[in-house]
């Protein structure tokens, strides 16, 4: 892959290498005896590794100019590995956290290994992992066939994705060091958040960069969406982790906010990560992968454009229905809640959108896993939007807060939505960028649905039924004025339903594993390569004169 | 350039335009999209007329209901506090005893008390105060501080090796590792624990071990835990010769306790509970039922 590479962008590679072998030297000497020269010494060590990945090339020829010829998709084929090692990763660790609840000894004493630390890691594995990994290698493969323009240089999307993964190993190696700012989905410390500012401003440039060479007149709805993703992530990175470290040699910063808030930047930060990253970037995903494997045209256009605004707008307001019935002005929460419930008009619209473009492709869903794990998508999408809204609502939000009923509703976006259409995407673009026919199996793609909407449905009924059970034993009052219920008795009744979420997890583990395997076979099957498709190159090259 | 096609399947035109063969249809926005955006909008604006809703500089819209979620807490609060106030004032003000005569009152005692009890108790005494390994089972009413009422809302108030000042104090010395006992001695003073009361079955000691101990335990154990052996309340010495052994009466535990010593915690519970709750709490202790062995 580095042979790729002109000389001049291995040479900035390894001007690059050597400078974040540098920083990783210097946080290593600055932070002796702080988890900051622990991630120091690991940042040296993936900078010297790479560098000799790209020294063993460095002399191989100059690539032919050929290679314009074709989309740059190397980083997107490794993107693709990498998201399906994530998600076993993540996914593992989800179900370890899950049997934790039922059976606490699960920790073996270990201080790494408690919820505290398991949990964020969890989250960011399969959040940041699993799905910017996704969203990253779909987006590059996206983004040059709706322009019909090469990416700009081969330099760039190497250093996003390369970039972001070390961004989220210092995460994960930070948890279970104990190192975290204490903010739900914002974990890593200062020097993690200024490493990913950086990954994310490349990222934007590759984006306006490339659309800037676009060969199509228009740009196409998923781009909309892959930009707000990024613009908007970067805008809330930076904004919520705001903070001053106590020392450049120390992992420990304090935020720039404090108190209510502190909690608002949070949840403003928090909800639109949700709204952005789970949401706008998956649905950005949805609109290619979804018309294009079904054959279809997109149901309306008129329809993606209210949409595409209604959720940009609305989502930002959004944040302070976490936030309901605390120290937080009521008028603040009052917006929240009304926003998210005029929300829920343009996310059914983007979901029904999605359903209608499926009109006269019914028979392929039927038989192809990989549409109908991308229509289910939809539908969890819709249902999970529709329960979003309804608990924003203050009143169902004092049932629902604090409750495992949060928790369920997250997963029947994360499961059912993201993690869905994601699989439904993997399984149209590992064929297409290998040049292979189809999957290594289409029977372990039927196994893998199956076992992932199992999953997914066991996961989110328990939670359905322990949330609800908790916000009623902890609201429910004796005749006498007192609580009826103590906290142990409502965790004691909360048991079954602990071990069925972590079985309903097992069963999307065991397909995403399931997922890998075929990926892996798919890849390694060298025979029934296909023709070069001729049609999957840039416009340039089509036709060296465009006639406009 | 692609151009405007009619689509075979809903009839509709394109837009014309086209990205790697996705096009997109003209479809115009189904009504009941616009129907429920008017809704919704609706919906809010009118939830921003009547509850506090908008800033404005230094203040912001209070709503026609001028409902604030501050009052509305504090009111149900003293709502609340008003409907409990028909037990919880006689509960402040009636000594042990007559409450106990109440049924009423007990009934009470018993609601609020489970409550209370799982969630400032149980985590160390167990949900059914049955207790554990190194807490005091208190359905067993092997009272180490004394059993009346008075007593056992005391060592709540100020619990026992606490921050508290007043607090109550209590240490078995480590009269083995501190030297005043050699291992045979110690092994004797088993020995003669042994034989007086409950504690482990396994290997009977011998008379003349037992006789040796029984000196032992006269010069060392008997200032705290008595000539006979049934602890002293003022010291919160346990007594040894029934059946509850808080840190377990096997001979691996028992020796471990007389050669290291024990100083166990219980917390203060003044300033964290009411003296009411404390009140409750303490007829809850007495009320709990004596689990069967």
């Amino acid at each position: 892959m580095v042979a790729q590479l002109t000389s001049g962008e291995r040479q900035l590679s390894l001007v690059v290498l050597f400078l974040l072998g540098l920083a990783g030297l210097a946080m290593g000497v600055a932070g002796r005896g702080d988890p900051i020269g622990v991630h120091g010494l690991m940042v040296l060590v993936i900078a010297a590794g790479l560098a000799f990945v790209v020294m063993a090339s460095f002399y191989a020829p100059e690539p032919s100019p050929e290679r314009l010829d074709h989309y740059y998709d190397d980083p997107s084929k490794v993107g693709i590995v990498l998201t399906m090692i994530w998600a076993v990763i993540g996914m593992f660790l989800g179900v370890w956290v899950a049997s934790l609840l039922a059976w606490p000894d699960l920790t073996f004493d270990a201080g790494w290994a408690s919820f505290g630390r398991l949990r964020p890691a969890h989250t960011s594995a399969v959040i940041f992992g699993f799905g910017g990994n996704a969203l990253i290698a779909t987006s590059f493969h996206v983004l040059q066939r709706t322009s019909r323009a090469r990416l700009p240089d081969q330099f760039s999307p190497w250093f996003v994705l390369i970039g972001y993964n070390i961004f989220c190993v210092i995460a994960a190696a930070g948890y279970f060091m104990g190192v975290t700012q204490s903010k739900e989905y914002a974990e890593p410390e200062w020097y993690a958040d200024i490493w990913l500012v950086i990954v994310w401003v490349v990222y934007f440039a590759i984006y306006l960069r490339t659309l800037a060479r676009r060969k199509e007149p228009h740009i196409y709805v998923a781009n909309w969406y892959y930009m707000a993703f990024i613009l908007v992530v970067a805008i809330l990175h930076i904004v919520n982790n705001l903070a001053v470290p106590i020392s450049l040699g120390s992992a420990k910063s304090y935020s720039l906010f404090s108190g209510v808030q502190d909690a608002m930047t949070q949840w403003w930060y928090g909800h639109n990560a949700v709204a952005f990253f789970l949401t706008a970037g998956f649905l950005g995903m949805m609109y290619y992968y979804l018309p294009k494997r079904a054959g279809r045209p997109i149901f309306s256009y008129r329809l993606s454009i209210i949409s595409f605004w209604g959720i940009t707008f609305l989502y930002m307001w959004a944040g302070s229905h976490h936030l309901h019935y605390t120290a937080l002005p009521q008028w603040v929460q009052t917006l929240g809640m009304t926003f998210s419930v005029v929300l829920l008009v343009p996310s059914w619209a983007s979901a029904g959108n999605a359903l209608a473009t499926l009109n006269g492709a019914w028979h392929k869903v039927r038989d192809d896993a990989t549409l109908r794990f991308m229509m289910v998508a939809a539908v969890f999408y819709g249902l999970t939007t529709f329960e979003g809204s309804f608990m924003a609502i203050r009143p169902v939000n004092s049932l629902s807060h604090y409750t495992d009923w949060t928790v369920g509703h997250v997963h029947a976006g994360a499961l059912g939505w993201v993690a869905m259409i994601t699989f439904g995407s993997i399984y149209s673009i590992v064929p297409w960028l290998w040049k292979r026919e189809r999957m290594y199996s289409a029977r372990l793609v039927e196994v893998h649905f199956w076992l992932a909407l199992a999953g997914t449905i066991i996961y989110v009924f328990a939670m359905w039924n322990s949330g609800i059970i908790q916000g009623l034993m902890w609201r429910t009052y004796n005749e006498s004025g007192t609580l009826t219920y103590s906290f142990i008795e409502s965790l004691v009744a909360m048991h079954p339903y602990y071990i069925a979420r972590a079985f309903g997890g097992l069963l999307f583990l065991t397909g995403a594993v399931v997922g890998s395997y075929n990926v892996w076979m798919t890849i390694r099957s060298a025979s029934a390569s296909l023709a070069k498709p001729t049609e999957d190159m840039p416009e340039a090259r089509l036709s060296p004169e465009p006639a406009e | 350039m692609a151009l405007e096609k009619r689509d075979p399947v809903t009839g509709r035109m394109t837009t014309g335009h086209e990205w790697n063969g996705i096009e997109e249809l003209e479809t115009p926005i189904p009504r009941v999209v616009i129907f429920f955006l008017v809704v919704t909008i609706l919906f809010s604006i009118g939830y921003w007329i009547f509850m506090p809703a908008w800033p404005l500089g230094w203040t912001y819209t209070k709503g026609l209901l001028g409902i604030d979620q501050r009052t509305t807490v504090e009111q149900q609060v003293e709502q609340a506090k008003a409907e409990r106030a028909v037990w919880m004032d006689q509960i402040e003000q009636m000594d042990f005893a007559t409450i106990q005569a109440d049924s009423a009152l007990m009934g009470v005692v018993q609601e609020a008390g489970a409550t209370l009890f799982g969630d400032n108790c149980a985590v160390c005494h167990g949900t059914r105060g049955t207790g554990g390994k190194g807490f005091p089972d208190l359905a067993a009413k092997a009272w180490l501080w004394g059993g009346d009422p008075e007593a056992i809302a005391e060592t709540i108030r100020v619990g026992i090796n606490s921050p508290h000042e007043e607090t109550r104090t209590s240490q078995m010395l480590a009269f083995g590792r501190d030297g005043m006992l050699d291992r045979t001695q110690i092994d004797d003073v088993l020995a003669y624990v042994q034989s007086i009361g409950t504690a482990s079955e396994q290997a009977q000691p011998t008379p003349e071990a037992a006789a040796r101990g029984s000196e032992i335990f006269a010069e060392n154990c008997a200032s705290c835990h008595g000539e006979d052996a049934k602890g002293m309340h003022d010291l919160g010495a346990p007594d040894l010769t029934d059946a509850s052994w808080i840190y377990g009466g096997d001979l691996q535990t028992l020796h471990t306790t007389v050669y290291s010593g024990r100083q166990g915690h219980m917390p203060a519970w003044e300033g964290r509970l009411s003296a009411a709750d404390r009140k409750i709490l303490t007829l809850y202790v007495l009320a709990l039922p004596q689990e069967k062995q």
